[in-house]
């Protein structure tokens, strides 16, 4: 039930956005609990935007935990 | 954009999976556990466990917020449904056993019982149709009790209550470290909880009971990663708190959502199902929203419910204790289509996991 899923916010009103979850059809969330922008991704919970998506991180963690694995890897061999 | 395929990549995940076999140790088995439905989900779908080797073993604790709403709550709504009010709830609530009966039994009776995708569709369902009482059967872990507290603090129409079942989700980790013979070697802690609480409330894990714990997401890369950090801990002989999933979870979590979620309730105790009582563990509407709380408003109160039905193992599946395909109804009389048990009835609860992807 904890579910929740990115989408990209498209239009803002007050607490109300339109959000984009990638499939092209945009959806109503209340973005009370968030420092809503457009344009910024949001994660999803039954119908409240509940955190930001931290963009830059998600691609930098990627990029880290490769390196470090690969570095480990060189270490083994 | 984030691609969300990058976390699912199977070279990656092979990769880490060398990995986490190097550092396994080779003489002693290690047993973590998470505490999230998404999680066992995340692991069961993905055959994650295949990758794993064989000492080293992942079990699912009480991660799904319906399947622990104690019988006697489902009890509540079915009376407040017979009562005439309407009864909104998310869907996975409909087939959750009652004492009695469940929501979608008192339904077919007659009862007036609608899903809902939102807290919000409710209270709008509720100002269009005046004429009518409407509760929102609140259920669901930190990650959905913000949304609840929103609306209460909305000033919700006057025909509008909730029937609050909110359950926290720390004080159930404390209570597995408290059986002791589960023997657990670390916690995978639950992202979207977290999301809201933050790190904090996990402090208590690696402090006093020297618990690595790893605050993880939910994409397959994320979980692998998480048991990765864990062994790591396990064999430089650390107890830490991490977090694997920093795109979403903040050390202070999301302030703005504990803000509201201090503002509309109060902490009690509660019960769960097939656990019992547990300290500081649930959610009340506070006094001055005590117009807006169902129990007060109708008067409905049921003490005690019958929880588990005979020969029923969710008691045991919930904690971790067994896995599902060690209770003896598993598939044979209790099936995602007929089920017995809470742990089939919701989308994540681990049974229904099982039975939808490894049934055997």
């Amino acid at each position: 039930m904890c579910l929740a899923i990115p989408a990209r916010i498209v239009h803002l009103e007050g607490n109300s956005a339109k959000v984009d979850f990638g499939e092209g059809v945009l959806r109503d969330v209340n973005v009370t609990l968030v420092d809503a922008k457009i344009g910024t991704y949001v994660l999803v919970h039954a119908g409240y935007a509940i955190q930001m998506v931290d963009e830059k991180d998600a691609l930098e963690t990627l990029a880290l935990w490769k390196e470090i694995l690969e570095a480990e890897e060189k270490q083994d061999s | 954009m984030i691609n969300k395929n990058e976390f699912r990549s199977p070279e990656l995940a092979r990769k880490i999976a060398q990995k986490i076999g190097k550092l396994a140790p080779k003489d002693e088995a290690v047993k973590f556990c998470h505490v999230c439905g998404t999680h066992e989900w995340t692991i069961t779908h993905f055959g994650l466990r295949s990758f794993l080797p064989k000492n080293v073993e992942v079990i699912a604790g009480p991660g799904c917020p319906v399947c622990i709403v104690p019988a006697a709550e489902i009890d509540e709504a079915v009376q407040l449904a017979e009562e005439g009010v309407v009864v909104t709830c998310f869907g996975d609530l409909l087939r959750v056993p009652g004492s009695q009966m469940s929501l979608l039994e008192a339904k077919a009776a007659g009862a007036d019982v609608r899903v809902v995708y939102s807290v919000s569709d409710a209270v709008e369902i509720a100002a269009n149709e005046r004429d009518k009482d409407f509760t929102f059967f609140a259920v669901g872990f930190e990650t959905t009790a913000p949304s609840t507290a929103v609306e209460v603090l909305g000033k919700p129409p006057q025909n509008f209550s909730f029937l609050v079942s909110h359950r926290l989700i720390p004080p159930a980790m404390e209570l597995l470290l408290g059986l002791g013979d589960l023997n657990i070697s670390g916690f995978i802690a639950p992202g979207h909880v977290s999301a809201i609480i933050g790190l904090k409330p996990y402090e208590l894990f690696p402090r006093v009971y020297r618990m690595p714990t790893v605050v993880a997401g939910f994409e397959p890369i994320d979980v692998l990663l998480g048991i990765y950090m864990l062994l790591k801990q396990s064999k430089e002989g650390v107890a830490k708190l991490e977090n694997e999933y920093t795109r979403i979870v903040k050390w202070e979590g999301n302030p703005k959502a504990l803000e509201a979620i201090h503002k509309a309730f109060e902490v009690i105790a509660g019960n769960w199902r097939g656990i019992g009582r547990l300290p500081d563990s649930a959610l009340k509407l506070r006094e001055k929203f005590e117009n807006y709380d169902a129990r007060q408003k109708f008067n409905v109160h049921v003490e005690k419910g019958k929880d588990i039905l005979l020969g029923c193992e969710c008691h045991l599946v919930i904690i971790g204790r067994i896995n599902p395909n060690e209770c003896p109804m598993f598939m044979k009389v209790c099936t995602p289509s007929n089920p017995v048990g809470a742990c089939m009835v919701s989308s994540e609860g681990t049974c229904r996991v099982w039975a939808k992807t490894r049934a055997k």
